[in-house]
């Protein structure tokens, strides 16, 4: 049961970056701007249709990456996983901004066997034993994307902002916790540490339950993959961007797509 | 009269030396409502957008555990602007809160806090946050040094009642 529930989380995570898919992945923390040295936050982790209401699946814990002010990959505590969220508390003792990611590098694979076409999804290391001998038409797609949010104690930093180079990512400009309604914040993407130039980015307010419209922002990044919302009000922003190449590091593999997410929230002025 | 000629002397020369100063006036109005805290204040002047002088900020000092700082980024426009670069309490500009009423505050040139301002336009700002309340901030611009005896007032919102800032020269 708890494998197959795995499974199904990993099935939604690894679908997300199709653009057409509804399902939205999102971790919101209980606050990002914060005061105190003794300051916790608490995060959701989930997929859901709705921002941000779990009514789909949880986020898969396991995935997750939380770098400190000062570049140290730090544990959450009170890890749980439920039927539709995934939750954590994580202490916020260092003054600084630290990153919270879902990093996810899986394979998808449709085949054909007998004439039936199949779908398979897993991580590289299981995609051998996963298809079958006599499979045909075997198509293998590396997925990787990586769902962030930020949290700052005092004044922001940039030393949990580094990029790994791997993979769509997202580089502050603005500072991701300095944001307020009215103002223009920009932020770069990149491809494998390289500017992503010319993609979609979507930005959408949470509460989407309580409107008819999604009232999604659109822009496009430039040739130096910046690309610049000014948020029309207050809210938490669901932001998000994907792509496709075929630059894959999995054997088998032709086409590889990439997806990054992050909630940022922008406060009243 | 000879005893007095000294005393004029002075006042003579004591009055065009005097240090120009400033006095506020922030008034916390009287809420009808459940549940009332009293709150968190901060009163600074800005510059091009930037904190040149913070002047006052009143927050819940007696709560162990961080538990009154951790509302101080609820002054969402002091914090963005130096409040989160502070380490509390700040010595000489930081107490506790206060109850509803007028609270005046005076301030001399070239003393802490308000420290020597640079001949230039200045905004005053008060901001009040207050624990499941609202949220308010007044802004009264003034010219530094004023060749005048300046009366400026804000009239104050929700969360603050009239502001009012004299400049004397």
């Amino acid at each position: 049961m708890k494998h197959a529930l795995a499974r199904a989380v990993l099935c939604a995570a690894l679908v997300l970056p199709a653009a057409a898919q509804a399902h939205k992945m999102w971790m919101v923390p209980s606050a990002t701007v914060i005061s105190g040295d003794d300051a916790w936050v608490t995060v959701d982790a989930a997929v859901s249709n709705d921002l941000y209401y779990p009514d789909h699946f949880p986020a898969r814990l396991d995935q997750l990456v939380i770098t400190a002010p000062d570049g140290s990959t730090v544990k959450p505590e009170n890890e749980a996983t439920g039927k539709y969220r995934s939750t954590f508390d994580l202490a916020v003792p260092l003054k600084g901004t630290y990153r919270l990611a879902l990093v996810n590098q899986g394979v998808f694979a449709s085949y054909e066997v007998d004439g039936k076409k199949q779908r398979w999804r897993g991580t590289p290391a299981e995609l051998k034993a996963a298809i079958p001998a006599g499979a045909k038409n075997v198509q293998v797609s590396e997925m990787s994307s990586r769902v962030e949010t930020f949290v700052t104690q005092g004044s922001p930093s940039d030393g949990a902002l580094k990029p790994t180079n791997k993979g769509l990512e997202l580089v502050p400009v603005t500072k991701p916790n300095d944001l307020m309604a009215g103002e223009k914040a920009t932020f770069q993407l990149l491809i494998d540490g390289k500017p992503a130039a010319n993609l979609k980015v979507v930005a959408i307010d949470g509460g989407t339950r309580y409107r008819n419209k999604q009232d999604e922002l659109d822009t496009t990044t430039d040739k130096d993959g910046r690309f610049s919302f000014t948020w029309p009000e207050a809210g938490m922003y669901w932001v998000n961007a994907s792509t496709e190449d075929a630059k894959t590091s999995v054997k088998d593999a032709t086409q590889r797509r990439l997806a990054y997410t992050a909630t940022l929230e922008v406060l009243p002025q | 009269m000879r005893r007095l000629l000294p005393f004029a002397l002075c006042l003579a020369f004591a009055v065009p030396v005097r240090a120009a100063d400033m006095n506020i006036t922030v008034e916390i109005p009287t809420l009808k409502v459940s549940e009332y805290h009293r709150p968190y204040v901060a009163v600074w002047i800005e510059r091009d957008n930037a904190t040149v002088a913070n002047l006052a900020v009143w927050y819940e000092m007696k709560k162990g555990d961080g538990e009154g700082t951790k509302w101080l980024k609820d002054m969402r426009q002091w914090w963005r602007r130096g409040g989160r670069d502070q380490t509390m309490p700040i010595d000489g500009v930081s107490g506790a809160t206060r109850p509803a009423g007028q609270h005046q505050l005076h301030f001399t040139d070239g003393k802490a806090p308000l420290g020597t301002l640079a001949p230039g336009h200045y905004e005053l700002v008060v901001e009040a946050a207050r624990e499941v309340g609202g949220h308010d901030t007044q802004r009264i611009a003034f010219d530094w040094p004023a060749k005048t005896p300046q009366h400026l007032f804000a009239k104050g919102g929700e969360e603050l009642g009239q502001i009012s800032l004299d400049i004397n020269p």
